[in-house]
């Protein structure tokens, strides 16, 4: 599927909307938010379109519209101007909406948090359910979606999901969207608060998804993985798409992302330092093997004359 | 042992606690923070960080052995009123922890709470702003703030209430890589100013800046020590489920390559060493 936003901006009501929409009945008509001189624009005039099969990583600062963004990949909120097409049809269409939930598994900054039933497999077996799909599907998906997370079914299907250990409720929470089967995952900092190895597991975890040919959308502070594990990137500012590209060309300008309060993934940043310094360091877009390598060359004289140790 | 701690903020001796009455999450565990001192625990998910973090606040006793926090036991409810009210725990996740529709209601509430008079509470409520950058943001609504704005609110809350040691459980998981230098900043300004902190984190770059580093895994200490000392142990760590900071990283990948640098923990260190050795080429 391939949804794509036209011209979305989204305002969060301000004080004198409110008080109109409170007021007499024609003002009332008027109250919408965009207009109000106070209005706050959590998004404005936002064109984009997740592709099928692709890898898209969000990045922004706290407060640049990022979470706005996702909740309105399903329905969950809808623009205020503007409107999100779903292969062509439009989400503020109730059917169309009813129809994307199921299809855009939206995973919410820490999911664990909604966890609610009193066992892990009535948690994860939920959507489904209200999908209204049969038990005997019910139990299949909820056996493969625990298995796609790395989770032991048999172990862990009766027991309450408060009893297991944070990392696991994360797995948990993510495997009741799993459960759905979408075709878009749709991730809000999916890993925040994990522990390192955690983090890198729950990462290969989404990356293995993305490479058996699921659409993913990832929100990330961390520009680490955001240049390590997506195909493309769109920066968001102040609610406008800022930089969309690859990452090698998002990150190519250090100074463009400190303007809107980001940084570079770490061995980017560490190379534009370096280069400031005057250290004699190619150009070019690094991972952490490819920059140690560079950094080797730079530091190994074309002669080898001085008894530096050679390359490996 | 010396009765006497005066000088130690934060003592766990022998310590024990199990949630269930059957699996320890720490058992004779020895941990001693000194008043004004910088610490940083250290530990994958489940080594028992948090709920180390909530023995300090007394919002958990040990089951064996005992917590002294300011040298008073944690275990005797006489002293809860005072341990609370003078050790602030911020929690990793904002959204349980505002209570209030207002933000300058929200940061009031601890202070309001301890009885804080006004005009002296109104003070409080706009200098614990003004710390953690949102200065001029009393009237905003908590509901529409992002959640690293959130986080914001919830660590100003506690600064109003003036507390003696601060406790950080994760408090930068969600902060952007500004908002994180920037709240790093407040804390090494406060701890500059002489409050003692307990921060736990899973960045080892805020780890580097700490006075001391201490690794937890299952309930135990298993490492303990300077930045320097602690962070560079780069397979120790990684069996811990913990990572090394970039810079060490970095330094080890090019120490393979045959490049002489030292293990640094800061990309600032590692930088001086690399310009050193590009400029006697």
């Amino acid at each position: 599927m391939r949804l794509e936003f036209d011209d979305v901006s989204y305002s969060y009501e301000g004080k004198s909307a409110e008080k109109k929409r409170k007021g007499k009945k024609e003002q009332a008509a008027k109250a919408q938010w965009g207009n109000a001189p106070d209005a706050r624009w959590a998004l404005r005039h936002v064109s984009f379109a997740v592709e099928p099969g692709e890898f898209l990583g969000i990045a922004g600062h706290t407060g640049s519209g990022k979470s706005t963004l996702l909740q309105h990949m399903n329905g969950l909120v809808h623009p205020t101007e503007g409107q999100v097409l779903a292969d062509g049809a439009s989400l503020a269409r109730k059917e169309v909406a009813a129809e994307v939930r199921s299809q855009v598994g939206l995973v919410f900054q820490y999911p664990e948090n909604q966890l609610f039933a009193a066992t892990v497999f009535d948690d994860v077996a939920f959507g489904p359910r209200n999908m209204g799909l049969g038990e005997d599907e019910v139990a299949r998906r909820v056996e493969e979606a625990l298995g796609q997370v790395g989770l032991p079914f048999e172990q862990l299907k009766d027991r309450s999901p408060f009893s297991l250990s944070g990392g696991q409720q994360r797995r948990v929470a993510f495997a009741g969207v799993l459960a759905m089967e979408p075709d878009i995952l749709v991730l809000d900092e999916p890993a925040a608060g994990l522990d390192p190895r955690s983090r890198e597991d729950f990462l290969d975890m989404v990356s293995r998804f993305h490479a058996q040919g699921a659409t993913v959308v990832m929100a990330s502070h961390s520009m680490d993985d955001l240049a390590a594990r997506c195909t493309r990137i769109l920066v968001l500012s102040e609610g406008e798409v800022y930089l969309s590209g690859a990452p090698c060309e998002v990150f190519s300008d250090g100074e463009r992302l400190k303007a809107v309060g980001l940084g570079l993934p770490s061995p980017a940043a560490f190379a534009e330092a370096l280069r400031k310094e005057g250290f004699p360091l190619e150009e070019g877009f690094f991972s952490e093997e490819q920059l140690a390598d560079a950094i080797a060359r730079a530091l190994t004289p074309a002669a080898g004359g001085k008894g530096e140790a050679p390359l490996s | 042992m010396a009765k006497d701690s005066s000088n130690s903020f934060v003592r766990f001796r022998d310590a024990g606690f199990s949630y269930d009455g059957k699996r320890f999450v720490f058992q004779n565990l020895n941990l001693e923070v000194p008043q004004g001192q910088f610490l940083c625990l250290l530990g994958g998910n489940g080594s028992g960080k948090s709920t180390i973090a909530k023995h300090i606040d007394a919002l958990l006793v040990p089951d064996e052995g005992a917590v002294e926090v300011f040298g008073k036991d944690t275990a005797n409810p006489e002293f809860t009123y005072f341990i609370r009210s003078n050790a602030g725990l911020v929690f990793q996740n904002p959204d349980d922890q505002l209570v209030a529709s207002l933000i300058e209601n929200d940061v009031a509430f601890g202070p309001e709470n301890l009885g804080i008079p006004n005009p002296e509470l109104r003070q409080r409520v706009t200098d614990a702003l003004a710390e953690v950058g949102l200065q001029g943001f009393e009237e905003h609504e908590t509901f529409a703030l992002s959640g690293g704005q959130k986080q914001r609110v919830a660590i100003a809350g506690i600064l109003a209430m003036d507390p003696a040691i601060l406790i950080l459980d994760e408090a930068t998981a969600m902060l952007d890589p500004r908002g994180r230098k920037g709240l790093m900043r407040v804390v090494r300004q406060l701890h500059q100013e002489g409050m003692t902190i307990v921060m736990i984190t899973h960045f080892m770059e805020e780890a580097a800046s700490a006075q001391r580093v201490v690794v937890l895994d299952e309930g135990q200490v298993r490492m303990d020590g300077t930045p320097q000392e602690v962070l560079v142990r780069a397979d120790e760590l990684q069996q811990l489920s913990l990572e090394v900071p970039f810079a060490c990283r970095l330094s080890l990948l090019l120490r393979q390559r045959g490049v002489n640098v030292p293990v640094c923990i800061t990309d600032d260190a590692l930088k001086e060493e690399l310009c050193a050795l590009s400029s006697t080429m």
